[in-house]
């Protein structure tokens, strides 16, 4: 049976709808849920126990809000990582690393100790804050360098810094620092940890047991600078250049080795970041799994937000929540599942941004001229 | 430290990156950049265990891993061909996905034991001195079609004419375009057979060389070290072999390291404070950056390198889609 | 009268894509054995056209017959079946493989297994037969242009194309070679090929074609007119709708002091062979100094070391300053504006607004920049400006660059470099692919450049272009410079010969040997 009509996709001439990307990003995320719900009736959980689940235990309360939050807070600053490199084209994908390695050399500063322990709150912490920036961008630099001088693809180097990120930490922990021969360091002293609501608790009885943490204020920090980095100022202007027309930016007399070596390290370091927060601001100590994945996450944050450093923090929200339920949720994967799907959903949609559909009615063949002779 | 166990224990881990990286390099050359490869393995992997389990038949489990494969990089083929998406990102999303759909329907596989791939001898060729026991003695059938896998895919690349078009739309499309040879058509086809490759080399894992399933820790991050080859095998199916043996053996290798007291008639620091292992972990690792900056150098010195049209989609003129 | 059916006839073909109606009710025929020009300046629709009769679109509406028959083609493969071969301008070799795979890609023989040495003694049989030289096991990118152009056609020849579409085959030939080219459609004609073949350059159209068919703006104007009678006045009109004017209004001008000093360079292109060979030339402050020259001679390298992007041996002074080997950002601070080859990969960023594009300059220095930062409200206004200024077509400066037309996005560019104040402006290939309209106006801005003062390197493969521009004329040949004449009262046949590698010295000394053994003594 022909249809009386035929589907064409047509490139866009004019400029995309402003409202289009946040739209095909806000449906990405909604079909994604559907398909997630439908692959678990299949595997015979209940999708909707589950939605309603999911819902009292990432917004249902304050504490369930403070929960998202705090896991939401390094998403923030590894998103806006993945997103200050997107923007060059360059496909960061060791921000986990990134965020191990600032997760190790913030906790130096007590390992070590790099200051004596009984300093002030303030010396220790900022001190873990410039080390966890300059752990993330170290391991930024490598790649970058390989990238800029060698053009040796950073997805590779970035993921394999990954593992050896991971491993590294591991021997630390296992071996020097481990506490009684656990796999964990001892326990930081106060002094060492990021403010917490819940240390208020005396002055505020609201705030008890709130994990809430000076992380998020520092990842919403980042978040401006970020946006003002990318939207304002003149190293931005180059970043997006060249990101869109590498051959351009170097006529331009844009220095492009410099300039993927720096943003790389400007994202290995809001990972770093990140990784710092983790550290001093909920665990409190350097142990071997901090992270479920946040780099990774990182991506299809940046990814869904559209680079946009603000809607990196809604995103980032959102993702909290799949990992704050997740924790629960049976079966384990399912949000990692949920997270590919969503990426999918995201890129799949994203070629509606640059085509239009359009229904053309077929017309009724023409009755053909006789020809006289 | 056995340099014939080493080899041979090569040769085995090694098939499993040998058949990711060459359907890697099928994709590859046609122009589609893959990069949900540890996605795919994962997938191939439970599916094959699952599917061996349940029917009792590895033969079956076997061929589910490829359909699985296959199924998932077609997914990846729609997006980036058809929908013209980004190849680095679509390749990342199914890694996601493969990673997930493997780990949720994956549930509960942990400690169970399947039919295997069988292993047995090759009668006479393992008779041979040292090269014997090292090819030809008890490997895994899969093995066994790798070694032949190898030259056939040489041969089929640089020799055919199937290959010849192959390699036209990986270099310039628009030229196969205009001489009738369909670009999508066969980007869509070697991107199949990339995945299905892919899920092959999951099998390989979970149902012969290193049977089990173990949630994310059965792939480890092979996947990645296969599409890193890749760029050092400069897309030749021969050096991917090359490459992929060797790092088999290297695994092996390090786990002989940690062993003896005695190495190289020095005391083993590995065995007086086994957690110096971690480092030797990282080998792998760096060696896939190592052989990254090789390959990138060697490409950029003789001029050589990756298929012109590698991850540009292709768009013909006007026509729209 | 019993009359041979036309080869091709197509009618009534309208075919239009979003935003364009490319062919507008064309009618076009094409005899048994004839040359068929199809002229038409950029953008007319020719070669949408004939990529229509070469089955890579599908007409909207229209009908087309094949010596008689009725057909309907759905890919590029049933126009070959029916005997149609198309040789583009744009080549579509592989560059990787050997002629006699690229011959063979798409067919059905050899089955599985390549015989290459097999089809190469075919190949070679081939060529006897019309006299198209080439090795057949050479690979793509270590043949020259012609070579290619040969193995475009031997390609269609091959699949026994007898109706043969050429789409600006002489494009990138030097004199001698479209010579040559000619001969070799002659031959083919002779052997019962008929040939369509697109240009809008007028001398070759009146050289060689029997009929002409004149297409403008989508809509046909001449159809098959026999050439005989036909003045490049009249073509010329027929192609553009009025009187052409064939030159720019150019004010005599003293040339100031030396701006740019290019002595003795060397450079190798992209594939490693030197494409600079000992450059040497000068341009002074209120001159055009021309460059002229088949492309692929060197010219593209030689804009590459002046703007930084290639490095190089030898000097290059701006103002005495040495810029040889150095960044670009070097010989932009050193005053060089640089109007790129390649408007889209190199000269603007496409997914960036106007604004942006207008900026890649000037972001770096007040009023644009503000610290560390950058003053978009500034830019935006200024954009504002030069799009008034110079007249640019688009919806506000916030569009982005890849929505604009070619003509369009040029004079973004010529906006942007011309703002800098340059000392130095190179400009390459300014008006290729553009139309009429706006090939005057950004000629009209390079005049008004040299009328401001700036020196000026013109590089181009139009020579009437060059002609009426220029203050003098260099001519570049295998990375050398063969001679430099003054472009007023230019002997158009020197450049010719320069341009195929004689150098001004031999020329003069064949002209005139007379006079020089009278002085000799």
């Amino acid at each position: 049976m022909k249809l009386p009509f035929t589907i064409m996709f047509e490139k866009r001439m004019e400029d995309v709808p402003k409202w289009l990307p946040a739209v095909t990003s806000i449906g990405s995320v909604l079909i994604a849920f559907l398909i997630s719900g439908i692959i678990l009736k299949l595997i015979g959980g209940q999708p909707l126990r589950v939605g309603k689940f999911f819902f009292e235990a990432t917004f249902g309360s304050w504490p369930a809000i403070s929960d998202t939050l705090v896991k939401a807070t390094p998403l923030i600053m590894v998103g806006l990582a993945c997103t200050i490199a997107f923007k060059m084209k360059l496909w960061n994908i060791g921000a986990e690393g990134q965020f191990y390695m600032g997760a190790f050399a913030a906790s130096l500063v007590v390992l070590v100790p790099m200051v004596p322990l009984d300093s002030p709150r303030y010396v220790i912490i900022g001190l873990m804050i410039i080390m966890g920036l300059i752990g993330g961008a170290v391991w930024g630099f490598i790649p970058g360098v390989l990238k800029g001088k060698f053009g040796v693809n950073e997805i590779i180097t970035t993921l394999m810094l990954n593992y050896i990120a991971i491993l590294w930490n591991n021997f630390w922990i296992f071996n020097k620092w481990s506490d009684a021969g656990f796999q964990m360091t001892p326990p930081f002293d106060k002094s060492a940890w990021l403010p917490r609501l819940a240390d208020y608790a005396r002055e505020f009885k609201a705030f008890s047991g709130i994990t809430l943490h000076l992380g998020v204020i520092i990842a919403l920090v980042a978040t401006v600078v970020v946006w003002w980095v990318l939207e304002r100022s003149r190293w931005g202007y180059e970043i997006k250049l060249t990101g869109d027309n590498k051959e351009a930016a170097r006529y331009a007399g844009i220095n492009i080795v410099r300039n993927v070596i720096l943003v790389m390290m400007f994202s290995g370091a809001l990972a770093g970041l990140a990784g710092m927060s983790e550290v001093s601001g909920v665990v409190h100590r350097l142990q071997e799994r901090i992270s479920p994945g946040y780099g990774f996450t990182g991506i299809i944050v940046a990814w869904l937000a559209k680079l946009n450093p603000f809607a990196v923090v809604l995103v980032s929200i959102l993702f909290g929540a799949l990992i704050v339920a997740g924790r629960e949720i049976q079966p384990s994967g399912l949000a990692q599942l949920l997270q590919g799907i969503i990426l999918f959903m995201v890129i799949s949609s994203d070629v509606l941004l640059r085509y239009k559909i359009r229904f053309i009615r077929l017309q009724a063949p023409a009755v053909r001229e006789v020809e006289v002779a | 430290m056995n340099l014939e166990i080493i080899l041979h224990a090569g040769l085995a881990t090694g098939t499993i990156l040998l058949f990711a990286a060459i359907g890697e390099v099928f994709a590859e050359r046609a122009g589609v950049l893959n990069l949900g490869v540890e996605g795919m393995m994962l997938l191939g992997a439970m599916a094959g265990f699952s599917t061996s389990l349940y029917t009792g038949n590895v033969w079956l489990g076997l061929l589910a891993a490829i359909i699985a494969g296959g199924i998932l990089s077609l997914a990846h083929g729609l997006v980036t061909i058809h929908f013209q998406a980004d190849q680095v990102v679509s390749g990342l999303s199914l890694t996601f996905l493969g990673t997930g759909l493997a780990l949720v329907l994956g549930e509960g596989l942990t400690g169970k034991n399947p039919p295997l791939v069988p292993a047995f001898n090759i009668p006479g060729l393992s008779a041979i001195p040292f090269i014997g026991p090292v090819f030809f003695t008890d490997h895994s059938l899969l093995v066994y079609v790798g070694y032949v896998f190898v030259p056939l895919a040489w041969y089929y690349i640089f020799r055919t004419r199937p290959g010849m078009h192959l390699r036209a739309v990986g270099e310039k499309p628009d030229a196969a375009d205009t001489m009738g040879v369909s670009v999508y058509g066969l980007r869509y086809l070697y991107v199949c057979v990339g995945g299905c490759l892919a899920g092959l080399a999951g099998a390989t894992i979970s149902l012969s060389v290193s049977p089990g399933w173990y949630s994310a820790q059965t792939t480890s991050g092979q996947g990645w070290i296969a599409v890193g080859l890749v760029i050092f095998a400069q897309w030749d199916p021969l050096r991917a072999a090359l490459g992929a043996y060797l790092f088999g053996a290297l695994r092996r290798g390090i786990l002989d390291l940690q062993g003896p007291a005695v190495l190289f008639g020095m005391r083993n620091p590995l065995y007086i404070n086994s957690n110096f292992g971690f480092f030797l972990q990282m080998t792998p690792y760096i060696l896939t950056i190592v052989a990254l900056v090789i390959g990138s150098r060697q490409a950029a010195r003789k001029r050589l390198g990756a298929p012109a049209a590698l991850g540009l989609p292709y768009i013909r003129g006007e026509r729209g889609l | 009268m019993s009359e041979l059916p036309f080869a091709v006839e197509m009618k009534d073909i309208v075919i239009r894509f979003p935003g364009v109606l490319a062919n507008d009710r064309v009618n076009f025929t094409l005899r048994q054995g004839e040359i068929h020009a199809l002229l038409g300046e950029n953008g007319a629709g020719k070669s949408t056209l004939m990529n229509a009769l070469a089955g890579l679109y599908r007409p909207t509406s229209g009908t087309i017959k094949i010596n008689g028959e009725t057909v309907s083609f759905s890919s590029p493969k049933d126009a070959i079946a029916k005997g149609i071969g198309m040789v583009h301008q744009h080549f579509m070799l592989v560059p990787t493989q050997t002629v006699t795979e690229n011959i063979l890609l798409g067919l059905e023989q050899p089955r599985f297994f390549m015989r290459l040495k097999e089809y190469d003694q075919k190949v070679m049989a081939l060529q006897e037969q019309f006299g198209l030289r080439v090795d057949p096991a050479a690979k793509i990118w270590q043949l020259s242009v012609g070579e290619q152009q040969r193995v475009e056609i031997l390609k269609t020849l091959y699949r026994g194309a007898n109706i043969l579409i050429m789409d600006e085959p002489t494009a990138v030939l030097a004199p001698q070679e479209i010579d040559d080219l000619i001969e070799t459609m002659r031959a083919m004609v002779a052997q019962g090929k008929s040939i369509v073949f697109i240009s809008h350059k007028l001398q070759e159209v009146t050289a060689v074609a029997d009929r002409v068919t004149v297409l403008r703006k989508g809509r046909v104007t001449a159809e098959g007119v026999s050439i005989e009678g036909m003045t490049k006045r009249d073509l010329a009109q027929l192609m553009v709708g009025r009187d052409v004017v064939f030159s720019v209004a150019k004010k005599p001008q003293d040339p100031g002091d030396v701006v740019l000093e290019v002595q003795d360079v060397h450079a190798e292109n992209n594939k490693g062979v030197p494409a600079l060979r000992g450059v040497s030339l000068e341009v002074h402050q209120g001159e055009i100094l021309g460059i002229a020259g088949v492309s692929g001679n060197g010219q593209s390298e030689l804009a590459e070391v002046i703007t930084g992007m290639r490095p190089c041996q030898g000097c290059i002074l701006i103002n005495g300053k040495d810029v040889a080997n150095q960044p670009p950002i070097v010989s932009i601070r050193s005053g060089v504006a640089h109007v790129p080859e390649d408007r889209t990969h190199v000269g603007s960023a496409p997914n960036l607004s106007i604004t942006d594009n207008t900026i890649m300059k000037a972001y770096r220095e007040e009023p644009v920049a503000k610290g560390w930062s950058v003053d978009f409200t500034y830019a935006r206004e200024n954009a504002h400006r030069l799009k008034q200024a110079y007249d640019i077509l688009a919806p506000s400066v916030e569009t982005m660059a890849r929505k604009l037309s070619g003509g369009n996005l040029q004079k973004v560019i010529l906006a942007r470099e011309i703002s800098q104040e340059p000392r130095l402006m190179v400009a390459v290939q300014p008006t290729r692919g553009l139309d009429v309209g706006a090939i005057e106006a950004i000629q009209t801005l390079i005049l008004a450049q040299r009328e401001a003062g700036t020196a000026v390197l013109l590089i181009s493969e139009e020579l009437e272009e060059l002609l009426s521009l220029s203050d003098r004329i260099a001519v570049i040949y295998e990375g050398e410079i063969m001679g430099i004449v003054p472009a007023e009262g230019a002997d158009v046949e020197e450049l010719g010969l320069m341009m195929t590698g004689s150098r001004l010295a031999d020329i003069q000394k064949q002209k005139a040997p007379g006079d020089l053994e009278g002085v000799a003594a």
